[in-house]
């Protein structure tokens, strides 16, 4: 046995950037979820349905084939190619798939990478509230300095322009934008989105387009900020297969934008990752190949599950934004008197539903309570009264 | 308005028309309508309920017959396929391409029926030249259905 070395302690070792970050309020709460059983959860941030099978089925394909080593850096040429032509028909928007893209594992890992790309230490980068979790953590592990710009429920939760001018410094390298909106279902309008584009252009920021939920917008059709005049050139549009393709668990999504930016990207990646799965780049294939009408069925379903969730809430007094993408309601519950995390807490171990407490998604968030509808229609009637039995006691 | 209905219906013909009104995000009296004249037109034949037999205490004897005809002059396959489809045994008829002409899907309270019908009132029927007789052993998908549930996959109970 060794005799202990007094001097040797591990928890001082731990970065100090790493050490000062909070641990994600969903998590908290997941812990308490997890305990329970027979719990109805509106906590939960991927798609209920299984991948489509033809893409499951293409994966086994893969499989067998034994197409089980690495790919280039950039991802499969093919991929890159179907990315491509997705994103023209999609979209409008033109990339090369030899310079301008890179497949990654998931959006999760492209933000990851840009954000490393790009930060010197103490850069700033601006993002709107409530938003995805990993923002401000993904910032602060590049040496940068993340700058929260409130949304409210008044404007639609889309950002303001004036607040984004004010935000920005002489540090500002970059706006990083999600719309639609996780968790608000947020999305901006043409003319929002030409006055962001103009506060870019003049202050000469990139712009980091995080448009995973770009297929599910149920009001009108999904508008890049990278197709605005003067846009496609400072943007970076990241897009993954998780949400709308029912890919979570693949791993694997990707950036476009600049080859400049796209190259630094792709250092990084060959260095720390090498490249994304190959089982889930070949899948990935077969999604943009032959999986669009698979898709459309599924946006569709949760276009009527929106259509149901937002009417019982606002019935039972809750108001809410009607989302317009993704497939979450952020309903204001501060009627009740009761602060985000007790309403939800209380829920939880009175009538068994699960949902996230507002402020997890940033301080902005208090007041409001985030209800994935990322579930069955049974479920979601369920909860609802469950909800309202809630309410009445 | 009316396709996502018959969407809806297709998959779940006892929503009512709350529920549908609901989901469209319209009213139940609009579902209503359009659900009445769906059904006037013809359009909507009626509702069944999708049913697995294996699990009933006695079920019925099922089978595919083949049927390899010979068309008429006038009328072609019609003629013939009807006077099929009366049989109230016959419960789908199709014209197929290949190298039948009728796909018959026929059921009956024991096999001996069933075989019987084939002989008798199949094989025997003027323009019938041959059949093929399929019974079916078991049931795994109907109507996009599965019988068997997978096991239930469960995601994490709340993520970001
Ligand atoms: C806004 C947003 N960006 C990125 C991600 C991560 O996606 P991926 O699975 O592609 O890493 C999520 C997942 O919840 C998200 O909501």
């Amino acid at each position: 046995m060794s005799t202990k070395d007094l001097r040797f302690h591990p928890e001082a070792l731990i970065a100090g950037h790493i050490s000062a970050l909070p641990k994600s309020g969903i998590r908290d709460f997941f812990e308490l979820v997890n305990q329970m059983d027979d719990v109805i959860s509106l906590g939960i941030g991927e798609p209920d349905f299984p991948t489509p099978w033809h893409i499951r089925e293409s994966a086994i394909y893969s499989l067998e084939k034994g197409h089980t080593s690495y790919t280039s850096n950039l991802g499969l040429m093919s991929l890159r190619e179907e990315i491509s032509r997705y994103l023209s028909k999609l979209y409008d928007l033109e990339y090369c798939p030899v310079s301008q893209c890179i497949v990654t594992v998931g959006v999760s890992e492209a933000l990851d990478l840009l954000l490393r790309a790009i930060i010197n230490p103490g850069d700033e980068i601006i993002y709107h509230e409530p938003c995805y979790v990993s923002y401000s953590p993904c910032v602060r592990m590049a040496h940068g300095i993340p700058v929260a710009i409130p949304t409210f429920q008044k404007n639609h939760f889309a950002l303001d322009p004036e607040d984004l001018r004010k935000s920005v410094t002489r540090r500002t390298k970059a706006i990083l934008l999600n719309f639609p909106c996780n968790p608000t279902g947020a999305k901006l309008n043409t003319e929002q989105l030409r006055r962001i584009a103009e506060i870019a252009i003049e202050k000469n920021l990139l712009v980091i387009a995080d448009e995973i939920y770009s297929e599910l917008t149920y009001e009108g059709s999904h508008v890049s900020i990278a197709t605005v005049p003067g846009m496609y050139e400072r943007t970076v549009f990241l897009h993954g297969f998780s949400k709308a393709y029912s890919m979570t668990g693949f791993r694997v999504g990707f950036a476009c934008g600049p080859a400049s930016i796209i190259d630094a990207m792709m250092k990084i990646h060959q260095y720390s990752m090498l490249c994304a799965p190959t089982i889930a780049q070949e899948s990935a294939v077969e999604a943009l190949r032959n999986g669009h009408s698979a898709m459309l069925d599924m946006k569709e379903e949760y276009c009527e599950r929106r259509n149901v969730i937002s009417k019982h809430l606002n019935e039972m007094g809750l108001s809410c934004f009607k989302p317009e993408g993704a497939f979450y309601i952020f309903p204001n519950i501060s009627s009740t008197g009761m602060t985000s995390k007790d309403f939800a807490t209380r829920l939880l171990s009175e009538q068994n539903v699960a949902l996230v407490p507002g402020p997890a998604f940033g301080a902005c968030g208090e007041g409001y309570v985030r209800c994935s509808y990322a579930t069955s229609i049974e479920n979601i009637v369920e909860a609802m009264r469950r909800i309202k039995t809630f309410l009445r006691q | 308005m009316k396709e996502k209905i018959l969407r809806l219906l297709r998959e779940n013909a006892r929503l009512s028309d709350e529920d549908i009104a609901e989901r469209l995000g319209t009213t139940p009296a609009k579902v209503k309508k359009t659900v009445a004249e769906l059904e006037k037109s013809g359009l909507v034949k009626g509702y069944q309920a999708l049913i697995d037999d294996s699990m009933l205490p006695e079920s019925k004897v099922k089978a595919i017959i083949s049927v390899n005809v010979r068309p008429e002059r006038e009328g072609g396959f019609d003629k013939i396929a009807r006077r099929l489809a009366r049989f109230p045994q016959v419960t789908s008829l199709y014209l197929v391409s290949g190298s039948y002409d009728l796909e018959i899907e026929i059921q009956g309270e024991t096999l001996q029926e069933i075989a019987g019908f084939v002989s008798s009132k199949l094989s025997s029927m003027d323009g019938v030249n041959s059949t093929v007789t399929h019974f079916i052993l078991k049931k795994y998908k109907e109507s996009g259905r599965f019988m068997e549930d997978d096991d239930e996959y469960k995601r994490l109970k709340i993520s970001p």
